[in-house]
């Protein structure tokens, strides 16, 4: 079997169980739903304040929803013991662990864009943001993904390692959310939004190029 | 090249090593710091706009330089012990967290401080401010996940693999003044161009500089020291070791 | 010298509260740095007396059991 093969079908299996599970991959979702029904409860119901937090509120409900699956990455593979075997095979681990990322942004990253209309409407963001929101979601979900695969693989072996993950991954995450909640506030008043867009498209290449090494060896680590 | 570095992969060599170098570090930092202070505090002119509280500069400064520093120094432990998996290099992590994260406490308070005469806030979100917080959760988060571990080895190289990610940080806090203009000033010290501060007040800060570089490292290899007795606790030259600590004590109390 | 008397020294032009305050705590947080790594020293020295203890008292008892025999 090639890396290519191998990547494949561990990708495949993910996505098979997620569809055998739904609910794995749904309840991320309406929990982001839900904290984004809340703040409009919380702070009033005027759009003037909404459409200002809106950015805001919507990435870190994104931060939020990615801590959930977090678990989700490794969690079964490493209690049965097939990436016990995945470290075994002659097929490079970062490559393959790679595919876990994919998986996890398709199940958890990509709905968010797509949804990201909604939550845009749900909090009256002025139309000319929505572009740039569901932009900055798509550029910058990859990374959030990718992190969340090395905070994942960091604490494998810890039975409670949950409020840990949330600890190490929330300051990693920071740079994203700064550049993408900027990039959603300048397109909302009008101003271009190719240089914060960029960079979190730098910042994406940089960490789903590097992280899976990082994963890789924090497997590794785990399974020993 | 390397052969002489070969013997400090055993814990008692570089016990001894760090023993022999700790008093030097610890009296060169005092007279440094002294020097520094004194100078930067009673005979450094004032600042023709800032006033006295520009004087806040000899700490902050510092601070936060080897807040990065620090950490700088953590994630090449943490390489050293990943790549040839020297326990020695594994041990330094724990030493060197709570000391970077006590300097970026620093450089986070001092600023504060020295914000509230200056901007009239204690705290804005700047994007080196909240860089510099972001370094202090880094901090707490490599000390968090090295001690979840019952395993020490793996909790150390657990944190090894973090403060090597979490090193991406660095650059950001360093130019987080330039690529974002806000609040904070530029840099004060620049190694290529003139710096912009004059040079009666320049040097006091380079004598600050070298003096919190050597505070660090005298506050490192201390906390080093523990944890390489902590590790080889069961050796007896630990427990010599120990044992000459409490018979000095003894004298002292007599 | 910067100052020409030393209650000029210690208001540092009206921002001394400010100065010295951050001054105070830098010590204060190295103090306490330092003092704690005194006291894991210290804890240390008493673990390693009992493991030192414990040692000892095994060697007796193995001694002990191969007089009896």
């Amino acid at each position: 079997m090639t890396a290519v093969q191998l990547w494949r079908s561990v990708l495949s299996k993910d996505l098979r169980l997620a569809a055998r599970r739904r609910s794995d991959a749904i309840n991320p979702l309406v929990f982001l739903l839900m904290v984004i029904t809340l703040f409009p409860l919380g702070v009033g119901p005027g759009p003037d304040i909404l459409a200002r937090i809106a950015p805001g509120i919507i990435w870190v409900a994104a931060l939020l929803a990615t801590l959930l699956g977090v678990d989700r990455i490794f969690k079964d593979d490493y209690a049965d013991g097939s990436l016990e075997q995945l470290c075994l095979l002659p097929q490079p681990l970062a490559f393959t662990v790679s595919a876990k990322m994919v998986s996890h942004w398709l199940l958890s990253g990509l709905p968010l864009v797509i949804l990201s209309p909604l939550l845009a409407l749900l909090l009256s963001l002025p139309t000319s943001a929505y572009g740039a929101l569901s932009l900055s979601l798509l550029l910058g979900t990859p990374a959030l993904s990718a992190l969340a695969a090395i905070g994942a693989s960091l604490t494998l072996p810890l039975q409670r390692g949950s409020a840990l993950v949330s600890l190490i991954l929330l300051p990693l995450f920071i740079p994203l959310l700064i550049f993408a909640t900027s990039a959603v506030e300048s397109a909302g008043m009008g101003m271009a939004v190719h240089g914060q867009l960029a960079i979190l498209a730098a910042i994406s290449v940089l960490t789903v190029t590097l992280a899976p090494l990082a994963v890789a060896a924090g497997v590794r680590m785990s399974v020993n | 090249m390397w052969r002489w570095l070969h013997p400090y992969a055993k814990p008692e060599a570089t016990y001894r090593l760090v023993d022999k170098l700790l008093p030097w570090f610890a009296g060169l930092t005092l007279i440094s710091l002294l020097v520094g202070m004194v100078w930067g505090l009673a005979f450094a002119p004032a600042d023709y706009q800032q006033g006295d509280s520009y004087r806040i500069i000899y700490i902050h400064v510092p601070a936060a330089i080897f807040s990065m520093g620090a950490y700088f120094g953590m994630a090449i432990c943490g390489a050293i012990a990943l790549i040839w998996q020297i326990k020695t290099a594994e041990w330094a992590l724990p030493a060197i967290a709570p000391v970077g994260a006590a300097m970026t406490a620093i450089a986070l308070f001092t600023g504060a401080i020295w914000g509230k005469p200056m901007w009239g806030t204690w705290w804005v979100w700047d994007a080196r401010l909240t860089s510099e917080l972001i370094l202090l959760f880094l901090y707490i988060g490599v000390m968090a996940l090295y001690a979840a571990f019952d395993d020490a080895r793996t909790g150390a190289k657990a944190a090894s693999i973090l403060a090597i990610v979490g090193v991406v940080n660095l650059p950001i806090i360093h130019y987080s003044v330039e690529w974002w203009n806000t609040l904070h000033q530029g840099a004060t010290i620049t190694k290529f161009e003139r710096p912009s501060i004059a040079t009666s007040m320049l040097w006091p800060l380079l004598i600050s500089l070298l003096g919190f570089m050597l505070l660090t490292a005298t506050l490192v290899l201390m906390r080093y020291k523990n944890q390489l007795l902590k590790h080889e606790l069961n050796r007896p030259w630990a427990q010599a070791e120990l044992a000459l600590d409490s018979r000095e004590s003894a004298e002292e109390t007599r | 010298m910067a100052f020409d008397s030393f209650s000029e020294f210690v208001h540092m032009g009206g921002y001394g509260l400010y100065v010295w305050s951050s001054f105070f705590l830098t010590f204060l947080v190295i103090a306490g740095v330092a003092l704690e790594t005194s006291v894991q020293r210290r804890r240390l020295q008493k673990e390693s007396l009992k493991v030192q203890r414990r040692k000892q008292r095994l060697a007796r008892r193995t001694q002990q059991a191969s007089a009896e025999e």
